[in-house]
């Protein structure tokens, strides 16, 4: 049965399309069948961080048009061959999806796919709500800050009145991914702490991903850090978060970062 | 000529259409059998309101005035009569209901239990919200209390023609007793409130004292002040 998930925050910048792409790859490298959509069409990243911007030809608005069939439009990843990539276009704006297009979309995607990962772009309007539409589960992507936490409120708010799902009345599952934690800045209060988040949001833990620097290293090189560096900390945390989605109980731990002598060394002479 | 006028779009088009109603047939005396009527209405009022009645007059014979009585006195009683049958149209006034013709009895589906149902919720004019209210959702309920079981969410607003109960912490907005209601209250277990209002006074987040801040508290209205108090 195929799980339909937006990943998604209300605010910009938070990680969602990182975290996408690296829960993507994560599920895939357990084994399952995977297809990550860009619902953030004209401003597509999804593409980059994934490492595929060089093999796009057709994109969600083409295959939501009717314009190319869906297969033309997939992009199978180089590196694991069960993920695969739906790109959005760069040259339109988001008016350009329609609710039947999306639907049909997902419909055929539900027949061919374990997990249909929707990257939704921030803000509440037509990109957002049209990425949400149709799921299953939501990801909410938050960073410990006030802003970050009250749109993700908002965006809660919303999956629970605007999805497919709340309309028949049936529950869309809900789990909270914070994002670029920095537990010693949260200690000294300079950070929202995790008690915090949970009392504002109400909804249940899916993981906790530290500030790293592998997370930017790893989207430069247009790789999920998942793939680039399965042994950093983020990467453990998106694994983690991934064996949860998939029903596994593990014990919720900020991973940190394994520091040795030579990657002190090393990170000294890069700085 | 005659194309031009063929292009004009007739607006008003008369059609024929047949409705049920209920029949009455009033039988001699009158006065009895009103107030049979009165006793159905003792037993449930409101039973006839809204719905068309038809007096048939067959079994009686009454003069204008007479049947002029008898539309004013079920006029007195909320019955509004939809037409009259079963009389010589002679002895119809011009502001009396019209003359029906051809009606056929049918069956009536009694709707009787239906309102009755209805008029238990109106007895307790309360909405319970069993999830937390989020950011930006408004919760509009003029007719009485909110109960929030879960949080208020900051950028959320609670709009209530009673009190405002929040089991949970109250970031938002709560505006109680919004119809001048000024005996209305706000409660919350913990508040962060932006802003609290009872019949139009309010208080923002600046102007609620740092002592209360994450306290059990309740607002209240004392003549045109807003006073909150921590409740433990």
């Amino acid at each position: 049965m195929a799980k339909v998930l937006v990943v998604t925050s209300g605010k910009g910048g938070v990680g969602k399309t990182t975290s996408t792409a690296a829960l993507g790859a994560a599920l895939a490298q357990l084994g399952q069948n995977v297809v990550v959509i860009d619902f953030d069409v004209g401003l597509r990243n999804l593409d980059l961080v994934m490492g595929a911007e060089r093999r796009v030809v057709f994109d969600l608005i083409n295959v939501v048009q009717g314009v190319a069939k869906l297969p033309q439009a997939l992009i199978r990843d180089k590196r694991l061959e069960n993920l695969w990539l739906l790109p959005a276009s760069q040259t339109r704006d988001k008016d350009a999806l329609t609710e039947e297009g999306v639907r049909r979309v997902i419909s055929d995607l539900r027949t061919k796919f374990d997990w249909i990962l929707c990257d939704s772009p921030a803000g509440i309007e037509r990109g957002a709500t049209l990425a949400m539409r149709y799921a299953d589960e939501a990801i909410i992507v938050t960073n410990p800050e006030v802003s970050s936490v009250r749109d993700s409120d908002r965006i809660i708010g919303m999956l629970d009145s605007k999805t497919v799902r709340a309309e028949r009345g049936e529950r869309v599952e809900k789990h909270l991914l914070v994002t670029r934690y920095d537990a010693g800045r949260a200690a000294r209060g300079e950070m929202l702490s995790i008690d915090d988040i949970l009392e504002i949001l109400a909804t249940p833990l899916l993981g906790i991903v530290p500030e790293s620097q592998d997370v930017l290293r790893a989207s430069n090189v247009g790789c999920p850090v998942t793939l680039n560096n399965a042994g950093s900390a983020p990467a453990r945390a998106y694994i983690d978060a991934v064996r949860r989605l998939m029903g596994e109980s593990i014990e919720m731990t900020v991973p940190v970062e394994r520091k040795g002598l030579m990657d002190r060394l090393l990170r000294r002479r890069a700085a | 000529m005659d194309a031009t006028q063929q292009a004009v779009r007739q607006q008003v088009r008369m059609r024929g259409r047949s409705y049920v109603a209920f029949v009455f047939s009033p039988v001699v005396p009158i006065v009895s059998w009103l107030a049979e009527i009165d006793e159905t209405l003792a037993k449930s009022p409101g039973f006839f309101t809204g719905k068309p009645v038809v007096l048939d007059l067959s079994a009686v014979d009454l003069s204008q005035a007479a049947i002029a009585h008898l539309v004013g006195s079920l006029g007195e009683r909320n019955i509004r009569i939809l037409g009259i049958e079963g009389v010589d149209e002679s002895r119809l006034a011009a502001n009396m209901p019209p003359l029906l013709t051809g009606g056929r009895a049918c069956a009536i589906t009694t709707v009787e239990p239906q309102p009755k149902p209805v008029k238990a919720k109106d007895k307790s004019p309360s909405l319970l919200l069993e999830s937390p209210v989020r950011s930006g959702q408004s919760i509009v309920f003029a007719e009485g209390d909110v109960t929030v079981l879960g949080s208020v969410g900051s950028g959320a607003e609670i709009v209530a023609g009673g009190s405002i109960h929040v089991y949970g912490t109250l970031r938002g907005r709560a505006m109680a007793g919004i119809n001048g209601n000024s005996s209305a209250r706000i409660f919350c277990q913990k508040i962060e409130a932006e802003l609290l209002a009872i019949d139009g006074y309010y208080q923002t987040a600046e102007q609620i004292s740092d002592s209360l801040r994450n306290r059990p508290a309740q607002a209240w209205l004392e003549g045109e002040m807003l006073r909150i108090t921590a409740l433990n």
